[in-house]
């Protein structure tokens, strides 16, 4: 059914509809609405048999979900940015333990400084901790993402992250169309679990394991993350003809049969680079776009081979690993080393900077004719920077950095 | 013919036996039909007072609950002794999560069983004391205000036992362990059972593992609730507090006649029971034979530390009314 | 593709004009985005929110910074926000004060955008109870741009609020509406 509703209430109508059994709740900026909104439907009875559990930190609301997935329920929670974080060695655990939980990240930037807003940080921070990791494009997709989530988990027995952009599709009202109760019924079954805390047969759960071992479990979760490159795409095609829409999958190409110049991206963003890209297009530029749906496991050959015709490709990308440069350019560039094909990266969006359709053509234009930095940090203040630099070079007590460039750019007249 | 009652009292480390006893008051322990919950062939060390208290509490937890448990249970001794790579001594459904998580993954198994309406399986949390007054105090608190139904069980041993005796914060006064070289402060301390009952939960209680048939009893009593309880065991750690092996239990005996330790029931945040001091001693006759004190005695006796030691074992035995002097 | 961008102070109900005239152009058939400029969230504070509208899908998921249409729901922000950041010529202001354009100092925008005031939180006190003006400005909206119907933005209110409440706003909408319609024609003779 047609809605036009709040990208968050989206995603907690489609979980509703997955009938968790237990869902655990503590409040961070932006997935509040998700968990708020889950909150009153079980309140009112729209969820079966489930138990909402306010809990009190991130760490515990994913140690209860490791509790309840153990004992066989279907379980669910949200997070973003600092929860992600406070729960690090829960997420470990839930993935080293083979539990399938399923959690929403509304993608947030991670202080210090704090900041509230949209970038991929807090998931890309957690991408080697056995979490399967898939990226929303727009609302419709974060709430079919969830339904494909719990089955994929439960089947692999790991768990997966469904990552959508804070504020900028949590926050939006946009239109979906939500599937039915029938609908999402015949697309997951109910949940058989591989191991569960029964007392009609007893197991020890979480024992140590030690050199004699560790290193074939170790392999058995990274085989395991491997088998979902096959079981993704298979069930994104079940799902389409389930439901009538593509949803999900490994990667998403886009104006790519002839392709020169190819944009990787994740996420919402993927939106405003697809118009840049078509009136790019129009103007005779050979541009594609693959939009990247599943981060973890990373899509090796289903990237390479999109990736096949291009003679550059610009990864835009709104994380940054301090002391190497861009992430997901990192997987990109390992994916095309036996093609020496250049890999422009592209750091935008950080703590929510507007990433505008303007910005992005003249970036695209300039490694269109490959007179672009391999790292850039689009729209980036240059001069503002350098005159913090330059302060810190000259005093000593020189202030917290932040708080230098706050006053920098304030100092600027407004524009 | 007039009807005279008979107290049996466990003295030094042997006891009278429960074949004395009526069978109903016998412990679980001496049922042939006891289900071995932490079965044999664990790693605990010789005299580990854990070991006992755990095996005692968990097959009193299963009679009590008609063998329907579920325990989760923290990082330390408890669970590296009993779930020795590739083995498990556990013989009911058990797991382990994270140092830190154990009142919260209880919580999780308690609502999946609400969810799926298993109302009769019932579920355990254990910890050290490290993993419950530390790192788990949080999640602890937290399952507490829910009033979520688990019990936690506490095995105090009073350090980080495992990872070589480090200072906790249930690490007396005067302790020495491989964090406190010099003998640990005399700080605020950390009193689990006190705040666990001003949270005002159905039941807390504490028990040592010299009363095993108290900690049965307490065991069973707990079950007898819904929501949130504790209990907080005293068990010594030959390893940890230096005194010989067979000395465990006589070390937790010592522990409540000298008033270092009270032995309580507590319902819904008032204390309801006490059970007290038989003979009492001076707190010297428990910290003597333990070398984590043994700076307290030598080269010189240390009389300030003992005093106010003994203070604090005073202030026990009035506040909880632990003599009848 | 129609964009507006509605400005306000926070607690004025900003955010949820946005969203409400999202839902009144989806119940017309058509695809809409309403998102707010994502800031901490304090009374008083100047508050953004965007909505664009299109007869498909909108991909674009930058900030409104040609809008087609401006409400100002709180004209103290005239001269502190440049509010008409981007507005493209011939688009659409409307403000909520029961003051002119000319009164506010805003007389040079007259000839260059298509513009009205109306009373909107004083319509909301009438009919409302407060002086949240959001959805009144919306009916007034209406009659001034033409792009959505009043029906629609009633059907919208409905559905964001309940009881009477909803029905208060309705009104303060219908009043509003009928307002700048009758300025339009004003300004017609």
């Amino acid at each position: 059914m047609l809605k036009q509703i709040e990208g968050s209430r989206a995603v907690a109508e489609a979980v509703a509809l997955c009938r968790p059994e237990v869902i655990c709740a503590y409040p961070i900026s932006p997935q509040t609405h998700i968990v708020e909104a889950l909150g009153e439907l079980v309140a009112a009875g729209d969820i079966g048999r489930c138990e909402f559990i306010n809990v009190e930190s991130e760490f515990a609301a994913m140690s209860v979900a490791i509790g309840a997935s153990a004992a066989g329920a279907r379980a669910y929670t949200a997070t973003a940015s600092q929860g992600l974080l406070f729960m690090a060695e829960a997420l470990f655990n839930a993935a080293g333990l083979g539990l399938p939980i399923v959690m929403t990240v509304a993608n947030r930037a991670i202080g210090a400084p704090i900041n509230i807003w949209n970038d991929h940080t807090d998931s890309m921070s957690q991408r080697d901790c056995g979490w399967i990791q898939l990226f929303a494009e727009t609302n419709q997709e974060a709430l079919d993402l969830h339904i494909q989530a719990f089955r994929l988990a439960e089947e692999l027995s790991l768990p997966v992250m469904v990552c959508m952009d804070g504020f900028i599709l949590t926050h939006a009202y946009e239109r979906v169309d939500m599937p039915s109760q029938a609908q999402v019924d015949a697309f997951l079954p109910k949940f058989e679990p591989r191991q569960v805390l029964d007392p009609a047969e007893p197991v020890s759960i979480g024992a140590m394991v030690g050199p004699e071992a560790f290193t074939e479990v170790r392999y058995l979760a990274h085989a395991k993350q491997m088998q979902a490159l096959s079981l993704i795409p298979a069930w994104a095609s079940e799902f389409h003809y389930a439901f009538g829409r593509a949803a999900g999958g490994l990667v998403r190409p886009y104006a790519l049969e002839d392709a020169q110049t190819v944009i990787v991206a994740l996420g919402s963003v993927l939106g405003t680079v697809k118009d840049a890209v078509d009136e790019m297009r129009a103007n005779g530029e050979k541009i594609g776009v693959l939009g990247i749906s599943c981060f973890r496991p990373w899509p090796f050959e289903a990237v390479a081979h999109a990736l096949g015709g291009a003679k550059r490709v610009v990864v835009l990308e709104k994380s940054l690993a301090v002391g190497v440069g861009g992430i997901v350019s990192t997987n990109v560039r390992t994916t095309l080393a036996p093609r020496p094909v250049p890999v422009y990266d592209v750091i935008a969006g950080l703590g929510g900077r507007p990433i505008t359709k303007a910005s992005l053509q003249k970036v695209f234009a300039d490694a269109v004719r490959d007179e672009l930095n391999l790292t850039t940090f689009l729209d980036l203040d240059a001069a503002l920077v350098e005159r913090v630099l330059e302060n810190e070079r000259q005093v000593r007590r020189s202030g917290p950095l932040p708080e230098n460039v706050l006053k920098e750019r304030h100092a600027v007249p407004a524009r | 013919m007039p009807f005279q009652p008979v107290k049996y009292y466990q003295t030094g480390t042997f006891t009278v036996g429960n074949r004395l006893l009526p069978p109903e008051t016998r412990s679980v322990q001496a049922n042939m039909r006891r289900t071995n919950s932490l079965n044999s062939g664990h790693r605990a060390c010789q005299g580990c007072g854990e070991a006992l208290g755990a095996r005692y509490a968990i097959d009193a937890a299963m009679e009590a609950t008609n063998r329907q448990l579920v325990a989760a249970n923290a990082t330390g001794c408890l669970e590296v002794f009993s779930t020795p790579y590739p083995e498990t001594s556990w013989q009911i459904p058990w797991i382990h999560s994270l140092f830190g998580n154990t009142a919260a993954v209880a919580t999780g198994i308690a609502a999946a069983m609400k969810a799926k309406g298993k109302h009769e399986t019932r579920v355990i949390a254990q910890g050290g004391d490290g993993g419950t007054t530390d790192i788990g105090f949080g999640c602890l608190s937290g399952m507490f205000e829910r009033n979520d139904d688990v019990l936690y069980i506490c095995y105090d041993n009073e350090a980080y036992m495992n990872t070589g005796v480090q200072r906790s914060s249930a690490t007396p006064p005067a302790a020495r362990t491989a964090t406190t070289t010099t003998g640990n402060a005399f700080g605020q301390g950390k009193n689990v059972p006190l705040i666990a009952m001003a949270h005002g939960i159905p039941y807390v209680a504490t028990a040592t593992i010299a009363e095993l048939h108290d900690l049965e009893a307490k065991v069973r009593r707990a079950m007898q609730f819904r929501g949130a309880r504790y209990l907080h065991v005293f068990v010594s750690c030959p390893l940890g507090w230096g005194h010989a092996s067979d000395q465990s239990v006589r070390m937790a005996r010592l522990a409540k006649e000298t008033g270092i330790f009270p032995v309580f029931e507590a319902e819904h945040g008032e204390v309801v029971s006490v059970s007290k001091i038989r003979k009492r001693l001076p707190v010297e006759e428990y910290l003597k034979p333990q070398r984590r004190f043994a700076h307290l005695f030598s080269p010189q006796k240390n009389l300030e530390a003992i005093a106010r030691i003994q203070a604090m074992a005073d202030r026990n035995i009035k506040r909880y009314r632990l003599t009848d002097a | 593709m129609f964009q507006v961008r509605i400005h306000g102070r926070g607690g004025q109900g900003v955010v949820t004009a946005a969203e409400m005239l999202s839902i009144a152009a989806f119940r017309e058939g058509k695809h809409a985005q309403a998102f707010p400029s994502f800031g901490s969230e304090r009374t008083g504070a100047p508050v953004v929110a965007y909505c664009r509208i299109d007869e498909k899908e909108i991909r674009l998921r930058e900030p409104v910074m040609q809008p087609d249409a401006l409400i100002i729901q709180d004209p103290t922000l005239l001269h502190q926000v440049d509010v008409f950041a981007g507005l493209a010529p011939g688009g659409t202001i409307l403000i909520n004060t029961s003051r002119s354009f000319e009164q506010l100092g805003l007389k040079e925008l007259i000839h260059r955008f298509r513009t009205c005031t109306v009373p909107a939180s004083e319509l909301a006190l009438k009919h409302v109870g407060r002086p949240l003006p959001n959805a009144a400005l919306l009916g007034g909206f209406c009659a001034l741009s033409e792009s959505i119907s009043l029906d629609a933005v009633v059907a919208a209110i409905r559905e964001k609020f309940s009881g009477r409440v909803a029905e208060g706003n309705a009104a303060a909408a219908a009043a509003a509406h009928q307002h700048v319609a009758k300025e339009i024609h004003a300004e017609a003779d």
